[in-house]
């Protein structure tokens, strides 16, 4: 059977239920499919055993008619996730040779529901980037291919973007702290949500920055985000900030009605310097949810534009807090020594040689605005700015506002190393659409829209309120649907 | 606000990280394109708001204050670089 792994899941559901494909056979086309693309440099510890157990058990359980949707279904995970006996480095030297003895919470949930595991996902440093330029298993290439560049997938997930894209595997969980998801899914051309800070549990992911990061799926489309989102979210005890609310049937949330439904514009995300044609892609998305039978609202959000210098303070403060435990003692690298070295030079020595220099950066700029002298200065003004940012979405919200529709990313997909000499600041850019849902805690989905003058593709993004991830991915199946968008990269691996 | 050399290596050492002294210019640079950035805030009126703590008001659940975990001093040192003895070995801490 050709091109199993090219299946949906909602698709891949319905036929390992009537009987016709096994969840082994789409795990081998899956799995020679990882094997010719290598060049892609997606998947960093692939586990084909692991796979083929899984997916008999999987079949057992067809076969004796106790499915639940994800059953059969084979996943890529994103390296920052910790499964069991299976290295999980996330992304870092620093981790080199890390087995986690625990499996975390979402993905254990995936493997409860029967999915599969095909290996781990390659991906910025700590997921801390925005081009898959800082990992230290190199970068990813993104399947998207217009000369003879290769192109960067995006970040931080963007192993997880890649794969999805290339059809390397059917979904993948990738995990989101200023636009992780949604920025690689739009330079890929794949759906990608982040849900509301505390649906997913945040238990056995590394941290980067704990009040901002949230883990979600990255899929062929808007049913299988529904699909597999629901099987990943629910309440944890281990996690403090998870939400205990019931989870809904998100799939059965997509109705296409969206009459009488409000979709705010902001004019805030007009940016100067932006192509005219993702001006023109916005333009074309308000039509057509307009023409679906939604009201459109102009809106303002008048601190959008203090979100990334916001981020840019608490996510590295958070780091420098999280990323302290590296320390050469408990886990992973510990630098060799020189005779009489204390324990401060085995610190110094271990973080210099286990971080990259973006992440090496981020937890000394993360140092600096938390030391004495600075907190207030920096730190709890950076905390107000972020409560006025939720104040602004608050507002609309209450003003009636369902969902917000906005563009993905300022740009398409650009050149590995075109990057490499700008300042640190231009490749923060990137997140400037996406980083204000992370600091607000809402939903955010980004669906392929349509693809650039080049050829790339380009991403809209949906907002929506506070734990209405079934309302939100109703409005993007609405949106997907009119948009028609169904390009996919020529196979050149 | 500006960082100088000096400033530099002194967050390097808060932050344990070893950075040799011809790197410290170019991150002293670094640090100030970043914090340049950030200055933005400076424009923005807090007063009277209080730093955002939760992103949605909850109260964290609380549980019966008793030994539920343990005995797992295997697993906790499996991935140690140097564990010995049933401890994490570390160099000599105190001279």
């Amino acid at each position: 059977m050709a091109d199993l792994n090219k299946l949906s899941i909602a698709a891949a559901r319905d036929r390992l239920r009537k009987g016709d494909v096994t969840s082994v056979e789409l795990t081998q086309a899956c799995l020679s499919e990882i094997d010719g693309a290598g060049v892609l440099n997606a998947f960093v510890h692939k586990t084909p055993e692991i796979a083929l157990d899984m997916a008999k058990a999987a079949d057992a359980r067809i076969q004796a008619g106790d499915a639940p949707d994800m059953c059969g279904i084979p996943l890529g995970i994103k390296d920052l996730f910790c499964t069991k006996g299976v290295a999980s480095q996330a992304g870092s030297a620093i981790l080199d040779g890390f087995k986690p003895e625990y499996e975390s919470t979402v993905s254990q949930n995936l493997w409860d529901a029967g999915a599969v595991m095909l290996g781990k996902l390659n991906m910025d440093e700590f997921a801390m980037g925005s081009s898959n330029e800082t990992s230290t298993y190199g970068d990813v290439v993104n399947p998207w291919k217009i000369d003879d560049r290769n192109l960067t997938p995006g970040g931080s997930s963007g192993g997880s973007a890649s794969a999805v894209a290339a059809d390397l595997c059917l979904a993948a969980t990738g995990t989101d702290t200023g636009g992780s998801i949604r920025q690689p899914a739009a330079f890929t051309g794949i759906t990608g949500i982040k849900p509301t800070y505390g649906r997913c549990s945040r238990w056995g992911v590394v941290a980067f920055a704990s009040s901002l990061d949230q883990a979600g799926p990255m899929t062929k489309s808007v049913r299988d985000a529904a699909i597999m989102l629901e099987a990943m979210c629910g309440h944890d005890a281990k996690d403090s900030t998870s939400i205990d609310l019931a989870v809904p049937n998100f799939e059965a949330m997509l109705t296409g009605d969206i009459k009488g439904k409000t979709i705010g514009i902001p004019k805030e995300y007009h940016m100067d310097g932006m192509p005219d044609e993702i001006e023109k892609l916005w333009a074309d998305g308000t039509a057509m949810l307009k023409d679906a039978g939604a009201e459109i609202r102009d809106i303002s959000l008048p601190h959008t534009k203090y979100a990334l210098p916001a981020y840019y303070v608490i996510a590295p403060a958070e780091a420098s807090s999280n990323l302290a435990r590296y320390d050469g003692v408990r886990y992973g690298h510990r630098a060799t020594l020189a005779a009489g070295d204390g324990i401060n030079d085995m610190y110094e020595k271990t973080r210099a040689e286990g971080f990259g220099d973006e992440v090496q950066r981020r937890v000394m700029i993360g140092t600096y605005v938390l030391s004495a002298g600075f907190y207030d200065a920096y730190y709890n003004r950076a905390r107000r700015v972020r409560n006025l940012i939720k104040r602004d979405f608050e507002t609309v919200f209450a003003d009636g506002i369902d969902a917000i529709l906005t563009p993905a990313t300022p740009s398409s997909a650009f050149g590995l190393g075109e990057m490499t000499d700008a300042d640190p600041v231009q490749m923060y850019l990137n997140d400037v659409f996406t980083v204000t849902v992370n600091l607000a805690g809402l939903p955010g989905i980004s669906v392929p829209a349509g693809l650039d003058a080049q050829g790339l593709p380009l991403g809209l993004q949906l907002i929506g309120r506070p734990w209405e991830e079934g309302d939100l991915l109703n409005f993007a199946h609405v949106l997907e649907d009119r948009l028609g968008f169904v390009a996919k990269p020529t196979k050149w691996w | 606000m500006s960082i100088d050399i000096e400033t530099a290596r002194k967050v390097a050492h808060l932050a344990r990280i070893r950075v040799e002294e011809d790197r410290l210019p170019a991150l002293a640079q670094e640090f100030n394109d970043i914090l340049g950035f950030i200055e933005q805030l400076n424009e923005v009126d807090v007063e009277g708001v209080e730093p955002m703590t939760s992103v949605t008001p909850m109260r964290l659940k609380r549980r019966a204050d008793e030994v539920t975990d343990g005995n797992q001093q295997e697993k906790i040192l499996k991935n140690a670089p140097d564990a010995r003895e049933g401890f994490f070995a570390v160099p000599k801490v105190v001279e």
